[in-house]
């Protein structure tokens, strides 16, 4: 028997490290990645004292409990009332609900003829194979508008609440960057190099194909932002801050918004004035059809993106 | 379609256009874009105005190719257009009070931000007016809940922080009850459009169908939008949230925010449920007599209040009460008070909160009940403004809030079973409101020299000692803070925000400290000990605030001595509803 390649080269081979690891005689990762652990959360005695301190001045000072009657009183009902509160409003609530006109009926009043136009007329007055979009996109794209401009304000609200902006804090964060978690860990970001493009690729499909199909600009855009957040834990700040800023989160989404509300004052000033609108409809069934939808679905994308990107930042790090 | 007819909608566009803008524009400009918006905005009402009056009748707005079942609508009637215009020159008198304390109180980098609120507050106000359909006036609420809560905590202290998240959990509560509100109402009327939603309940009411989801749905959306806009139990997060956010914030969210919900409300009544239907149930009982509490209870804790910003905002909930009491008279001649008294006091209550800015200015920014003694000399215009407001709070003759004290009255006189509660509610509420405003104008009338008698004797410095105690306190908090990151339990704990939650604390507890021991001798020697100096603050100090304060008072004047034609205006309004 003789072996065609020498037992050092055999050693690197595939095949010979495949067996090995499946008898369990090498572990393939050990060395390579290196994974902290975590600190078990212990109290010192002396912050352990402060907190019962300031727990005592609370009581003492702040609520002054002892001349402060309605904080008193408030303490000894307040779990009582809450309880008594709840099972009324659901008591008030299940019986208005058995009130209700039986769910799923033909002849319900929400079986109207708002609905009906809708599904009946949906496709030939949008262009839209998805109802739904057609819905909120087409025939009530106001309340979306507005829906659209929630989602950016909570982000500017988390902005104002956890954006850090300091020198000596910007040093702390780059301190605190990737403490808690392992430093290139060669199986997240090998798995993020697999399904990122993906992820990003299954996204944007969603958003286009929202007037096609089952999906949209927010399931499209939480998709994107799910793909950027994987990737950020995989490969860290100093990656993604190379093409993702707070700066870029801000004009990416003004710039989305701004096509949005001119897009649609458009689409609103000439329906309000009986003017024909020069957007064609296209044919049903088309990537390029049903007028604005498609437009809106990429705007309402970005800013849905942005928005659980930043979201995650904000609550992880206070700036980028 | 006349082109005036287009400005509604072009007003709501332009201010939700400008809020992103504002996010990419820098502070300075972001300030003018703001104020300019607001102009434009305020003048665009104006024209609809002019041309919605002569018509006589209120005319919808398509927004888009299909109409109103099927796609949203606005709906411009003359008291729509009236209160755009109204809420658009009390947002830019606010803004122009505030632009000082704005630049000192809101770091550097997030002055953008403030306009991103107030502008996309702006434009959600104005779509809770024009709107004509429940669920844009939903999603529009969304908007208006999540500005206030980021105009709360812009200035990054921890009482505001504190503040602003009792804000969002109360808020969020009277969202979910509006929402659940308008479920219900859809599923038995099968609409979302107000006027169709209005045919469907009269048929309903007049069949006797689904009489429980109709009462229900109807008290979860008072109740809803009694929460937002602070009717007495629910006002727990108001003091905070007006008493320590920075001046155009708690300006705004007092005069306009809450008003935009009960302006709302009203729609409810008037046009979605049908105001016969709201008299047959028992609801409107429910929102009087707590009214009626509220006026009391209201300014019983204002009385009791030791700070001059809080205590105007307990004042706000005795005024919030007035106007559910009016609500709550389900007469026409009530929800005129109401809407009258909504005008006065968002021109009064603003006027106040500017006026009391300016005294503390004047007293070494400090807020507090015993160091205003004697500002209204160091700075006339403001102590001018604070009297001109106060009295009409408690309802002088020439001012706003006489007009509509004596509208509540007149509803009241000629109503069966609420006429006796409500003239006795408005007389000791007026006496309740004359204590602690005439106390306060005292206050600031009393010359420094009065309290000299009394300095430096020795009970001030046990005081100056409770001082300091204050200040360790919060540093033992802001340091707890402190190791709870380097645990690294979160690193969204921010340094900045621990630290202000200690700074914050610390004067919190410093106040009650005093609040709780100081007799008004011990505060004058306090004044003191801490050694703050009182300064003369002329008028050309701040052009803007002096400039605003005088509008403020002029606008209370118009109120008072023109009420006619507004009154005229606001019934025809009414009318138009139905």
């Amino acid at each position: 028997m003789s072996r065609k390649i020498p037992e050092e080269k055999y050693q690197k081979t595939f095949s010979c490290q495949f067996r090995r690891w499946l008898e369990g005689a090498k572990d393939p990762f050990a060395g390579e990645v290196e994974m902290q652990k975590q600190a078990a959360f212990a109290e010192s005695q002396e912050a352990r004292e402060r907190r019962e301190q300031d727990e005592k001045l609370l009581n003492t000072k702040v609520y002054d409990l002892e001349n402060n009657f309605e904080v008193r009183i408030f303490r000894r009902f307040y779990k009582v009332f809450s309880v008594l509160f709840c099972i009324f409003l659901v008591a008030m609530l299940l019986v208005a609900v058995s009130d209700l006109p039986v769910f799923g009926h033909a002849e319900n009043p929400v079986n109207n003829e708002v609905a009906e136009r809708y599904i009946e007329k949906g496709l030939e007055e949008t262009g839209a194979v998805n109802i739904v979009t057609g819905m909120i996109l087409d025939y009530r794209a106001f309340d979306t508008l507005g829906e659209s401009h929630v989602l950016f304000i909570a982000t500017c609200t988390v902005l104002i609440l956890l954006r850090r902006d300091g020198e000596k804090e910007q040093a702390l964060d780059e301190d605190n960057d990737r403490i808690h978690e392992p430093k290139d860990d060669v199986i997240l970001q090998t798995a993020a190099r697999i399904l990122v493009p993906p992820i990003f690729l299954f996204g944007i499909y969603i958003i286009l194909a929202g007037h096609l199909g089952p999906g949209g600009g927010f399931s499209g855009g939480a998709v994107i932002g799910a793909g950027l957040i994987l990737y950020l834990n995989a490969f860290g700040f100093a990656r993604t801050e190379r093409f993702f800023t707070a700066r870029t989160y801000r004009r990416m989404s003004f710039c989305a918004l701004a096509c949005y509300s001119l897009a649609k004052s458009y689409s609103f000033y000439t329906g309000a004035n009986h003017i024909e609108s020069v957007i064609p409809l296209g044919t049903p069934g088309a990537i390029l059809s049903s007028g604005l939808i498609l437009v809106l679905n990429i705007c309402v994308g970005v800013v849905v993106a942005g928005t659980m990107y930043t979201f995650y930042v904000m609550f992880r790090k206070g700036g980028y | 379609m006349a082109f005036v007819q287009n400005f509604p909608f072009l007003s709501i566009i332009l201010s939700l256009f400008s809020g992103p803008l504002c996010a990419v524009l820098d502070g300075k400009w972001a300030r003018r874009v703001n104020g300019a918006v607001i102009a434009i905005i305020g003048i665009l009402s104006v024209f609809v105005l002019k041309n919605v009056i002569p018509a006589g009748q209120p005319y919808v707005y398509r927004m888009g190719h299909f109409s109103a079942p099927w796609g949203n609508e606005i709906r411009v009637g003359v008291l729509e257009a009236f209160m755009a215009c109204f809420f658009c020159v009390i947002m830019l008198l606010c803004m122009m009070g505030g632009i000082r304390e704005r630049e000192t109180e809101i770091e550097e980098s997030k002055q953008n931000l403030y306009y991103v609120m107030v502008n996309l507050l702006l434009c959600s106000l104005l779509a809770l007016i024009y709107t004509n359909d429940l669920f844009t006036a939903y999603v529009f609420v969304e908007i208006n809940t999540i500005s206030a809560c980021g105009l709360i905590m812009i200035r990054q202290t921890g009482r505001t922080f504190e503040a602003a998240t009792r804000y969002m959990i109360m808020s969020l509560l009277g969202s979910g009850l509006l929402l659940l509100g308008i479920c219900y109402l859809y599923a038995v009327t099968g609409h979302l459009l107000m006027s169709n939603i209005r045919e469907q309940v009269q048929l309903l009411a007049a069949g006797g169908q689904h009489h429980i989801s109709l009462m229900v749905a109807l008290g979860l959306m008072s109740v809803g939008l009694a929460i937002k806009s602070a009717l007495y139990p629910f006002h727990a997060w108001l003091p905070d949230a007006y008493g320590y956010s920075t001046l155009s914030s708690s300006a705004i969210l007092s005069s306009l925010v809450s008003k935009g919900y009960i302006f709302l409300l009203i729609k409810i009544f008037c046009r979605v449920i049908g105001f016969d239907v709201v008299t047959e149930s028992k609801v409107v009982n429910v929102l009087f007599v707590f009214g009626i509490i509220g006026m009391i209870m209201g300014s019983w804790s204002a009385i009791k209040e030791k700070n001059l910003r809080r205590m105007i905002a307990f004042s706000s909930v005795a005024q919030i009460g007035y106007i559910y009491m009016g609500l709550g008279l389900a007469t026409e001649a009530g929800i005129v008070a109401s809407i009258y008294h909504v005008l006065s006091h968002a021109a009064t209550k603003s006027l106040l909160f500017v006026a009391a800015s300016g005294l503390s200015d004047a007293s070494g920014g400090s807020d507090r009940y015993a160091d205003i003694t004697g500002a209204g000399f160091r700075n006339k215009l403001a102590g001018t403004a604070f009297l001109v407001g106060s009295l009409s709070m408690v309802g002088m003759p020439m001012f706003s809030g006489f007009i509509s004290k004596l509208f509540f009255a007149q509803a009241a006189v000629g109503h069966a079973h609420k006429m006796l509660p409500t003239v006795i509610a408005l007389a000791i509420s007026t006496i309740l409101n004359a204590v602690y405003f005439m106390k306060t104008v005292i206050r600031i009338y009393t010359p420094m020299g009065a309290y000299d008698a009394v300095k430096g004797d020795g009970t001030g410095k046990a005081d100056g000692i409770g001082k300091t105690d204050g200040t360790g306190k919060a540093d033992g908090i802001g340091k707890t803070d402190g190791t709870g990151k380097a645990d690294g339990i979160g690193k969204a704990d921010g340094t900045g925000k621990a630290d202000g939650i200690g700074k914050r604390d610390g004067t919190g507890k410093t106040d009650r400290a005093e609040e709780n021991g100081a007799g008004s001798e011990r505060s004058a020697s306090d004044w003191q000990e801490v050694g703050r100096t009182g300064r003369q603050v002329v008028i050309w100090e701040q052009p803007a605030k002096s400039a605003a304060l005088i509008c403020f008072i002029l606008l209370n004047l118009i109120l008072g001595l023109n009420s006619d034609p507004i009154m005229r205006l606001i019934q025809g309004g009414i009318e138009m509803f139905d």
